[in-house]
């Protein structure tokens, strides 16, 4: 690891200016992904700016309703909030399905979100990686890509987001809070980040020095009928192959309101915009169900490893739709 | 250092530091880099403390930070500051025994015992907010409150791993003492 200095902010106004002004310099909170990193050589700050105790940490009523999550948030009280697990059960599940007890205790909700992909080629300074060099290349097309993106990739990159939280963040169209060199801002979490295209190294639309403060969950009037479902390789602490955040309302039979996020299949958290377009106004059954699947994965491009999470991710919906609407999943899962 | 009302700094790439471990206080002088389970290893002579995959996924190095479990190698010791640390160490010692410690010699909990510091530090920590009601993600519901078994405790402790396989034991051990600590808290 290369020598680096540590400074601790009094306010983010300060710690944005040093980050600001200074090139090699990181914002550093719980520090699970980072440190990582800079033990790998994958990351190398010459200084890091200290913003774990600047950071709002508490979670409280936003002004239109809805919850604002202080961005210094442990993942672990973010996962144990009354309000979270009430009112916004998948967010709650997300977080829970999401590292270990000991890390949740450690990450921020800002740096689960801006922690990097665990695509093997990425983490390993000794091969290629167009989002780690850019212009590389990426081995994973031809090699290990088991586990990569399925949806929104580029010939320059397939690396997937590992977020749990994000995913359910997705589907509850949260806001994120910034402050920057101009002031603060707010952005839809889908605008946060960005398809790798020929860019892969360029993962959101933060510019340098902007510090991501607060999360906001807008009112959704059914996010308490919502759920988030992983699968992975083992029972427990391992990325997914597959996730599904899933909201639902349904009257008559019929769907009046859908949410669906898809995890570990794209680049970002992928919400199924083209899904839940499909299913409103429908009927709540498997099928349905199955037909709005299709017409998001519709797009899907998988690699030849990676092909069996069309399949799963599929089912995976279905199912989750199936238990929020009440109804059996049939043979699909 | 300098201060300039709004930052503290170095310029340099070490800083003197305090670190508060097992209720005494040490005042060293530490490369950035060193992590806060080298400093415990290798500064305070605080072996207890394992490193076994120096990533954060076997949770050999755990210890308590005001009372959270955390893992010692991915946190930099200048982010430890202020920070009360227990390590297993400060748990229990031979003279007296935490009652995980005893419970995981009653039950033949571990075999090469490498990842035992880790696995009663993050099981101390685990009771803790299993007691408060944190969810898990093998919990039926959100809503609470916990009743630990073994699925739970698996779930729960999936941040340690055991190579030698003792899990088995492991979950009775901690089990045990969750059995233990209710039946007390119902006499009262």
């Amino acid at each position: 690891m290369k020598p680096f200095g540590y400074v601790t902010a009094q306010d983010p106004a300060a710690a944005i200016a040093l980050v600001t002004g200074q090139p090699g310099a990181a914002f550093l909170a719980g520090g699970t992904n980072l440190v990582d990193l800079m033990k790998l050589g994958v990351a190398a700050p010459d200084l890091l700016v200290d913003v774990a105790g600047l950071l709002p940490d508490r979670i409280e009523p936003a002004s239109g309703g809805g919850l604002r999550i202080g961005a210094g948030v442990r993942n672990s009280d973010l996962a144990a909030d009354p309000r979270v697990r009430a009112e916004f059960p998948v967010l709650a599940q997300a977080v829970l399905a999401g590292a270990s007890g000991q890390l949740r205790n450690m990450a921020t909700v800002g740096g689960n979100l801006l922690q990097r992909t665990r695509c093997l080629y990425f983490q390993d300074v000794t091969k290629p990686c167009n989002k780690r060099v850019p212009g590389s290349g990426c081995p994973a097309r031809a090699g290990e890509h088991r586990n990569l993106a399925i949806l929104g990739g580029s010939p320059h990159c397939v690396a997937t987001h590992p977020s749990d939280m994000a995913v359910a963040l997705a589907a509850l169209d949260a806001v994120v809070h910034v402050e920057g060199s101009a002031g603060p801002r707010t952005v839809p979490l889908a605008g946060l980040y960005r398809l790798p295209g020929d860019e892969p190294d360029r993962e959101t639309t933060l510019e340098r020095g902007d510090l991501i403060t607060a999360v906001e969950l807008p009112v959704l009037s059914y996010a308490a009928h919502s759920v988030y479902r992983k699968v992975r390789d083992r029972a427990s602490y391992a990325f997914a192959v597959t996730s599904v955040a899933a909201a639902l309302d349904v009257a008559d039979g019929m769907v009046r309101g859908v949410r669906l996020a898809l995890g570990a299949v794209a680049p970002v958290p992928w919400r199924a915009r083209r899904a839940e377009q499909f299913l409103v106004g429908r009927p709540a059954t498997a099928e349905w169900f199955g037909r709005a699947a299709d017409a998001e994965l519709a797009a899907a491009a998988p690699l030849p490893d990676s092909a069996f999470k069309v399949t799963l991710v599929r089912n995976v919906a279905v199912r989750m739709l199936c238990r929020l609407a009440g109804i059996p999943a049939g043979g699909t899962a | 250092m300098w201060h300039d009302g709004r930052v503290t700094t170095t310029d340099q790439t070490s800083s003197v530091l305090t670190l508060r471990v097992n209720g005494g206080a040490h005042r060293l002088r530490l490369d950035h880099r060193t992590t806060l389970l080298d400093a415990l290893r290798e500064h305070l002579g605080l072996t207890g403390t394992k490193k076994g995959c120096d990533h954060g996924q076997c949770g050999a190095c755990t210890v308590l930070m005001g009372g959270r479990r955390v893992n010692s190698c991915l946190l930099l010791a200048v982010m430890a500051q202020g920070a009360e640390i227990t390590t297993i160490e400060g748990l229990g010692g031979p003279e007296e025994l935490h009652p995980l410690q005893a419970a995981f010699v009653e039950r033949d909990a571990l075999q090469c015992g490498y990842c035992t510091p880790g696995q009663i530090c993050s099981a101390a920590a685990m009771l803790g907010e299993a007691a408060a009601g944190w969810p898990s993600a093998a919990s039926a519901g959100l809503d609470g409150p916990v009743t630990l078994d073994a699925a739970e405790v698996r779930e729960r402790m999936s941040g340690n791993l055991c190579r030698c396989g003792a899990y088995v034991n492991i979950v009775a051990a901690i089990l045990d003492v969750s059995r233990e600590a209710a039946s007390q808290e119902e006499a009262r």
